[in-house]
């Protein structure tokens, strides 16, 4: 995955005409998706063994040229494996992303790419998924306890087949750190003495990019996990929890007295043009995922740049990481076949998995038992970081409702980062409303 | 106007004279299939496109539909426009963006088209090139617009900021991220679009105006001023109203230009991009959702009211 924008759903491009008919259209779309029906028959075309001849489904929103060829790549690899025909169908990735409601209820392919999160337990809850604890009885083990986790659905049955992952944490340029003599901060406390340092020194000590709303959610996401622990974050994402409650406010209190640290043009810029002020070593640090290292096409500045996990704060050290997975998930469609069964455990080798790096080198591979010698000093350092942590998170906008990470949090966290105010009742009060729909 | 009443009335009388005694005959079948077709097809379109989905609308408004089966559709009565109205935060700075929208396009954009027309309606040396030039932002697709003002406003690249010579340097003014100029920064960006589709407008205008009246007035002594003031804009009324209508229904459905620059949050707020982030994509929450598009309709309705009784009541 080339654009990591779009597995968050946030591409300020998202306008396309079809979004244009449906502001005119009013309810046309959504009411043509329902009319489109939930007669899905299951296909049940092998009751054996994957014994080949089969044909396989597979919906892509993998769209953008290079994760396209690394699927294509794996699928062929497994065609000739086993005999049977995979058949891609490939959907610009906002397309596809914004039409999965009506995708998953008409008559939609075997299996799709998707990603972990609220929104692959949500599909689940509601039928639309098949789960798949038979490849993962014959694969599981080769995944860490964090994957298997973020896998598994609300009723303990594996729903999804990570295919890679990209962490988020600290990314800066070493040079500029030798330079001033900055060490690693491992604790908050020590994160802002850096901060501080740094700000004396002329930089900016944070690079912070809003303008798209999203990048700010990455630093509540840390914030509440290190100070409220992995479960609480997950529960509060859900609405398990009250958004108005001290816990909460303790988290926007703690980021107050790191935004003065923040660019304080956040709001206008793009995540890109911060990591230009990263490279320009105008800033000494930068919160993002790893894909931040896509902007770095001079072959020096990219190798002076390195990676440190989010510092440790009152209630966990650093046992969480956020790591959105990608993967795929078994439509209704594939309930009783056994070719997208067998599929889904051959995506879960490590064979697999290096045909998808030896095309796509911006994501990490999963498995256990993946050719980890091919991966950068840099993305090694991520690897371990992930494999390392006793819970990986998706990102707000994947382990939320989407209605609350879109219509709910990114106002609020534009509102915070503008003027250090949030109102945690409204935001309570905006939940529950929203949360009550589903 | 005057073209409409000339040939709805023409071919009654054509056909007066091609035969008057089978006047009272009932239509044929040919002509019954003409009529059906004529007017069936029209209908039918617009019950599909227009007048379906604002019932759907409307309905979905008082409901909780997380767009999934039709089963999971409940009734909440008027829970969603308790929502918006209480809960929501960015509703109340969207009304009032669109108020701003609404008087800043009444009164600076409007006018600065109408005074492009006088203009570029006297005989100057290439006014079809600056007619032109003044159209085309009329014309440009969304992404360039949005390229367009990226290259106007950005801090450190953008020509505003280097022409005056603070890009680079801490008080360069963010014009799309700082919620203090951001809306005003738009509604130059909307202007420089409107006021050439405005322009247009009354460069037809003032063709359709009788060459005669302004002789009459010239020969009483009238100055240019008066002569324009008292005279041709009195004698665009049509176009006039035409020009209002347009204006109030711009500024309501007013929502591209936000939305190419930061999808309508942080001070750009305005209605019909709260419509698109509750109705489209994956922020889809079609209750309220609706609900803003419902009350957008109810206020539109009135402007479109106005404009339909006075187009209809002149006829008579």
């Amino acid at each position: 995955m080339t654009n990591p924008l779009s597995a968050t759903g946030f591409v300020p491009s998202r306008l396309t005409r079809r979004s244009l008919f449906a502001l005119t259209g009013g309810v046309t779309l959504a009411g043509l998706a329902a009319c489109t029906g939930t007669t899905t028959a299951p296909a049940a075309s092998g009751s054996g063994a994957a014994a080949g001849g089969q044909t396989i489904t597979v919906g892509s929103g993998a769209s953008d040229d290079v994760p396209k060829r690394a699927y294509q790549a794996v699928f062929d690899a497994y065609a000739k494996k086993s005999g049977n025909v995979v058949k891609v169908n490939t959907v610009p990735h906002n397309d596809f992303q914004n039409n999965i409601n009506s995708y998953l209820q008409g008559s939609p392919d075997m299996a799709f790419t998707w990603f972990a999160g609220y929104r692959m337990r949500y599909y689940a809850a509601k039928g639309l998924a098949t789960p798949m604890d038979d490849a993962w009885a014959a694969v599981g083990s080769s995944f860490s306890d964090g994957l298997a986790k973020a896998s598994t659905g609300d009723d303990g049955k594996k729903y999804l087949m990570p295919m890679y992952n990209y962490p988020w944490g600290f990314f800066y340029r070493k040079s500029v750190w030798s330079d001033k003599g900055y060490t690693v901060p491992t604790t908050f406390d020590a994160l802002k003495t850096l901060c501080a340092k740094m700000k004396s020194d002329g930089l900016i000590p944070i690079a912070f990019a809003d303008k798209d709303g999203w990048p700010a959610m990455g630093t509540f996401d840390y914030l509440n996990m290190r100070l409220n622990g992995y479960q609480f974050h997950t529960d509060l994402c859900a609405h398990k929890e009250s958004w108005d409650q001290k816990k909460v406010k303790d988290v926007f209190d703690n980021w107050k007295a790191l935004l003065p640290f923040q660019d304080p043009n956040a709001l206008g810029a793009t995540w890109q043009e911060a990591a230009k002020s990263l490279g320009d070593k105008k800033s000494g640090m930068y919160l993002l995922g790893s894909f931040v290292t896509q902007q770095f096409t001079d072959a020096a500045v990219l190798a002076d740049i390195d990676f440190f996990p989010f510092p440790a704060m009152a209630m966990e050290g650093q046992d969480s990481v956020e790591a959105p997975i990608d993967g795929i998930m078994l439509s209704s469609k594939a309930k009783g076949s056994a070719g997208a069964m067998d599929l889904m455990k051959f995506l879960g080798t490590p064979g697999a998995e290096d045909t998808y790096y030896s095309i796509d080198n911006s994501n990490l591979p999963v498995v256990k038992g993946a050719d980890l010698s091919k991966l950068t000093p840099l993305n090694k350092k991520c690897a371990d970081t992930i494999a390392g942590a006793k819970h990986i998170s998706q990102f707000f906008d994947r382990d939320a409702l989407p209605a609350m990470a879109s219509n709910v949090m990114i106002p609020a966290l534009q509102a915070f980062v503008k003027d250090g105010t949030v109102d945690t009742a409204n935001l309570e009060a905006q939940a529950k409303s929203l949360y009550a729909t589903q | 106007m005057t073209t409409t009443v000339s040939a709805t009335t023409s071919p009654p009388a054509r056909a007066e004279r091609a035969g008057g005694t089978r006047r009272s005959h009932l239509l044929t079948t040919p002509d019954k299939v003409t009529l059906v077709v004529m007017a069936g097809i029209p209908t039918l379109i617009q019950f599909v496109l227009v007048w379906a989905p604002m019932v759907l609308s409307i309905i979905l408004s008082f409901m909780k539909w997380n767009g999934l089966s039709l089963s999971d559709i409940k009734s909440t009565g008027l829970s969603n426009y308790q929502f918006i109205v209480k809960d929501y935060p960015p509703f109340w700075p969207a009304v009032a963006h669109n108020i701003i929208w609404l008087l800043f396009l009444a009164c600076v954009a409007t006018p600065l088209g109408l005074l492009l027309a006088v203009l570029l309606d006297q005989a100057i040396r290439g006014s079809r090139i600056y007619q032109s030039i003044f159209f085309v932002p009329v014309m440009l697709s969304l992404p360039l617009i949005g390229i367009i003002w990226q290259l106007m406003y950005a801090r450190n690249e953008g020509f505003i900021n280097n022409i005056t010579g603070i890009a680079n340097t801490p008080a360069a003014v963010d014009w799309f991220g700082n919620s203090s100029v951001n809306l005003w920064a738009a509604l130059i960006a909307a202007t420089w679009r409107h006021a050439g589709y405005i322009m247009v407008l009354y460069l037809a205008g003032l063709k359709g105006v009788d060459p005669s009246l302004r002789e009459a007035a010239a020969v009483d002594g009238a100055s240019a001023g008066q002569t324009f003031f008292r005279v041709v804009f009195p004698a665009m009324k049509p176009i006039n109203i035409v020009v209002v209508v347009i204006t109030i229904i711009e500024a309501l459905r007013a929502f591209d230009i936000v939305y190419i620059i930061n999808r309508g949050t942080n001070g750009l707020e305005l209605i019909g991009a709260l419509v698109v982030q509750n109705l489209v994509g994956e922020g889809q929450v079609i209750g309220i959702g609706s609900a803003l598009a419902v009350m957008l309709l109810v206020v539109s309705l009135v402007p479109i009211t106005i404009y339909l009784s006075r187009v209809f009541g002149s006829e008579d």
